[in-house]
């Protein structure tokens, strides 16, 4: 009988009920009293300067209240980068500000110039319409094509940069010389030049933000969709309105997915505020689709050239990657990170190549902002280097199994420190392959291709192993690299008189099942049911400051604080039940939720502790506080680092070039797991994601910068019928070695380890068919398959 | 603004729209049943997915006024009477069959207007019939594996 709760079992989901009856409570659900709509006038042009803008027009129209223009901001804070990147150089990357609503220049097709407020919606849409008609915008010249945006000194996304280009990082700037000589004196360069397509996130909730103020306080609340409310707090606050924190309440109810979109402060969320306090009511504003599409941070958007240096026999000599990676129109919040150390960091993989060298040009087009999505620069560095190491074995004739085996890093060679400066703790590379290998039963693959054959379908198998750097990050290291925060989170335990428990903690829940998973440890923790704990997320009232949820460190970070913060209840506890039953401290046991004298009968139930604790008449007052809660900030001392084998079978229709995912096998090493239902289900979603890069999406500006792919009958999302069951294990752990649950992080593995492997299969493909492909960007459709096996 | 009237849920009810009120608005605004989720205002995501007369409607894509006197169905209808999950909706919590809970009210609205007119669908077929529904956290695997099970079938392969 497998465990039903507690950690490492597979409990069923207390949040799902209220997800599965229409009782969940999105920001958009939420009806205030007095409440108003806000809609904002979007350019659509991509690049233009601002003549005037005609909020004259609206003044009048049924139920307009206020209007709203670029001018009414130009003294406020601009939205920062959480990072400042240095070139190689030694200059700080060039850092435009970014205001709440476009002033002088719109920079993007979407990019807001306007805002409307009015009592109903269809009134503020009808008068956001009329600002549009009456606003006069003098359209420029669009950047949009990296490559010539810097070679471009007429054409400027921002006036103040000649050549668009944001930075040009080296890492590590000292390899350079030495990866040059390697692969000069290489006896093989394979070298592959590659697209990392451009995303969009499209998590199925649209952003959206209300805006409150009570005048008799001066305090404002913001309900809003954020995978973080503490560091949205922080940024409008403190960065861009210039509200003291204290007056601010930041509020992320139900979240309907983030997949990254969602950490950044946009500056919808600052309209809302500062009109919601020129008004005295809630004003609230929710996106369609389209705004979505137009305005989220999208994703990846990489030129890459990659090339491995090795000997004839396969064993990896130097790595060298020049990329050029789009920033957009101004720079997201985690965007300058994404392409560099997020990114540059992973060019090693789990091999033990002795050169490596990473060249990143960010550069900033007339586009909508790029930045961190579901994986974040390690899924554009898994993507170079398990595509190359294909490339070179088919080039070579090696058996790519074969290649990988001989290059990983082995287990008694940990920890292990890259020449890209990670210090990787702990791993087996070598069996999650093996066990991949043999749960895709790739013994039977030749026996699967002749089958597919007779029906005439050509079949390939993929593989990818990848890492990453997750449970993102030690601060110190992180203020290193240029971070502009600490990376640490937080979590308070407050247990309740009547020994039921709070818990307030940092990381936000949108999707990732902290509510059940938290619960499951505290209540192991403290020997209670999970129906005795509540996880209390997302409002900046109720939670220590914590950095919310990205980069796989929901559980790495704010777990281990939340985990430490119930040790902390337990020693006290332990002093209170020493001084109830007459004995040392020393001598008082806990477990299963009782504390006892060691070698006696004399306990006490957690339950009456707590009770002691907050009614303390036999309680040594006298040296410790009553009550019985503690908070504990947690800062990790390195990065997790999650790896693992993907093997991804495909079969290709001859006739129409139509890839079909017929087998998906992942074999990963995330640590100890506290609920493999859970931690199979974010493989599931990243996996998907993963295949719908690898297949289907793409995010396309024409060439005058126009968003073609602006809706789902455009954009190519995965459906239930692109993606096939998979098979997912997590059986080759081996535990984190500096946190004391001994996780690693989950919540990217799928969207890291799949294009690849996704990729590898279809060449794989047409390659046993005789069609002598290298290689074919993404999203391979029909067509760019098609075309390529009749080229 | 006139007064639409419908059956809601086995309520009837009344609520003031104008012409140009879709269905989904209706439901969210004017009766205050948000489990109806609007994620694409353009009849793609599926996450406005409610019964109208038994049949599974895009409810963004329906005037409020056209379905006037209809027997219309919402995620809040779909419970037992004693408040205890309905099938689809067990099967799916039994299964991991939603993370973020978004797009999970078409779902079961689209999933079991499926097995409504397929009592066993195989798994090509729930596929099929949910590809109106996106969703973007869960990969689909669960969310077959739990249509199938609401069917009383397994899904072999992903046992």
């Amino acid at each position: 009988m497998p465990k039903d709760h507690g950690i490492g079992a597979s409990m069923k989901r207390r949040e799902d009920i209220r997800f599965l009856t229409g009782a969940g409570h999105y920001t958009d659900d939420i009806a205030l009293h007095g409440q108003t709509f806000a809609v904002f006038v979007r350019s659509n042009v991509a690049h233009g300067r601002i003549v005037s803008v005609g909020t004259e027009a609206a003044k009048g129209m049924p139920g307009v209240l206020a209007t709203f223009s670029g001018e009414d901001f130009k003294d406020v804070g601009g939205n920062p980068a959480g990072w400042l990147i240095k070139s190689r150089n030694g200059e700080p990357m060039r850092e435009p500000k970014r205001p709440v609503l476009a002033h002088g220049k719109v920079r993007h097709v979407g990019d807001a110039y306007a805002a409307v407020v009015a009592e109903t919606y269809n009134q503020a849409k009808d008068a956001a319409q009329a600002i549009a008609d009456a606003s006069v915008i003098e359209e420029l010249t669009a950047v949009v094509n990296m490559a010539t945006a810097l070679a471009d000194k007429t054409n400027r996304v921002h006036d103040e940069i000649a050549d668009n280009e944001c930075f040009d990082w080296g890492w590590i700037e000292d390899n350079r010389a030495a990866v040059d000589a390697a692969i000069k004196a290489a006896p093989h360069v394979t070298t592959l030049e590659l697209i990392n397509n451009r995303l969009v996130p499209n998590a199925m909730e649209p952003r959206a933000s209300i805006g409150e103020y009570y005048p008799g306080t001066g305090d404002y609340k913001l309900t809003t969709t954020s995978q973080n409310p503490h560091l949205t707090r922080l940024l409008v606050a403190a960065f861009v309105l210039g509200i003291p924190e204290n007056k601010l309440t930041v509020v992320s109810p139900d979240v309907g997915g983030g997949f990254g979109s969602k950490i950044y402060h946009y500056g919808e969320e600052a309209l809302v505020l500062a009109a919601a306090k020129k008004l005295k009511r809630p004003v609230r504003w929710t996106a369609e689709r389209s705004e979505s599409f137009l305005t989220d941070a999208h994703g990846r958007d990489h030129v890459t050239k990659i090339e491995l240096a090795c000997e004839k026999d396969g064993t990896f000599i130097a790595f060298r990657t020049e990329t050029m990676a789009n920033v957009g129109a101004y720079l997201s919040n985690f965007s300058t990170v994404t392409p560099t150390f997020l990114h540059g960091t992973l060019m090693a993989g789990p091999y033990k190549v002795p050169n490596v060298y990473v060249n990143v040009k960010a550069v900033f087009t007339n586009t909508a902002p790029v930045d961190a999505y579901r994986g974040a620069g390690r899924p554009e560095a898994t993507y170079s280097l398990e595509r190359v190491v294909d490339m070179m074995c088919r080039e070579l004739g090696l058996d790519p199994f074969e290649v990988r085996r001989k290059n990983f890093i082995t287990t008694d060679m940990f920890p292990y420190t890259t020449p890209v400066a990670l210090a990787y703790d702990t791993g087996n590379f070598h069996a999650t392959l093996d066990k991949a290998t043999q749960l895709a039963d790739v013994a039977g693959f030749e026996a699967r291709r002749l089958e597919s054959a007779k029906h005439g379908k050509l079949r390939g198998l993929g593989l990818s192993t990848w890492i990453e750097a997750c449970g993102i990050a030690p601060s110190a290291l992180a203020g290193a690299l240029g971070a502009r925060v600490g990376l640490y989170d937080a979590a308070t335990v407050r247990v309740n008189a009547t020994g039921n428990v709070s818990v307030m903690v940092g990381a936000h829940s949108h999707g990732q099942s902290h509510e059940t998973v938290f619960a499951q440890i505290v209540g192991d923790k403290f020997g209670i049911p999970e129906s005795a704990i509540e996880i209390v997320h997302g409002d900046t009232s109720k939670i220590p400051f914590g950095m919310g949820s990205y980069g796989s460190r929901s559980l790495a970070v704010c777990g281990q604080a939340m985990a430490n913060a119930c040790d902390k209840v337990i020693t006290k506890g332990r002093k209170i039940a020493a001084h109830m039953l007459e004995s040392g401290e020393g001598e008082i046991l806990f477990k299963d939720g009782v504390f006892t004298v060691s070698g006696t009968n004399r306990s006490k139930t957690f339950g009456e502790i707590a009770f002691s604790a907050y009614v303390p008449h036999n309680y040594p007052l006298a040296t410790l506080e009553p009550g019985l809660e503690e908070t504990a900030f947690y800062d990790p001392g390195n990065f997790t680092y999650p790896a693992g084998a993907y093997i991804c079978e495909v079969e290709v229709d001859e006739g129409t070039g139509h890839v079909e995912v017929t087998a998906f096998t992942c074999a990963d090493d995330f640590g100890n797991v506290m609920n493999p239902m859970v931690v199979e289900g974010q493989v599931h979603g990243g996996v998907a994601q993963g295949i719908g890069q690898a297949l289907l999406e793409l995010g396309v500006y024409d060439e005058t910068g126009q968003l073609l792919t602006g809706s789902y009958m455009d954009y190519a999302m995965p459906r239930a019928d692109d993606v096939p069951f998979m098979t997912v294990d997590h059986s080759c752990a081996t535990p984190c070695t500096h946190n004391a649950l001994g996780v690693k992080g989950c919540g990217e593995a799928g969207a890291i380890g799949s294009p690849p492997a996704v990729v590898n299969a279809v060449l794989d493909a047409l390659n046993r068919a005789g069609k002598a492909v290298a290689h074919i960007d993404m999203p391979l459709t029909p067509s760019r398959v098609w075309s390529a096996m009749n080229a | 603004m006139t007064k639409i009237s419908m059956v809601v849920n086995g309520m009837p009810v009344t609520a003031l729209a104008e012409g140009r009120t879709l269905l989904s608005a209706y439901l969210r605004e004017g009766l205050g049943l948000t489990g109806t989720h609007v994620g694409c205002d353009t009849s793609q995501c599926g996450a406005c997915v409610v019964h109208v007369d038994g049949v599974a409607v895009k409810s963004c894509s329906v005037f409020a006024a056209d379905v006037a006197g209809a027997a219309v169905t919402t995620i809040e209808g779909m419970a037992n009477e004693d408040g205890s999950l309905g099938v689809m909706q067990q099967a799916f919590q039994d299964h991991h069959g939603l993370q973020c809970g978004f797009c999970t009210p078409g779902m079961v609205m689209s999933a079991s207007a499926l097995l409504a007119g397929n009592p066993k669908p195989s798994e090509a077929e729930v596929r099929h019939g949910l590809e109106g529904n996106i969703c973007r956290c869960t990969g689909y695997h669960n969310i077959v594996k739990a249509v199938l099970a609401a069917s009383g079938q397994t899904a072999m392969a992903a046992e």
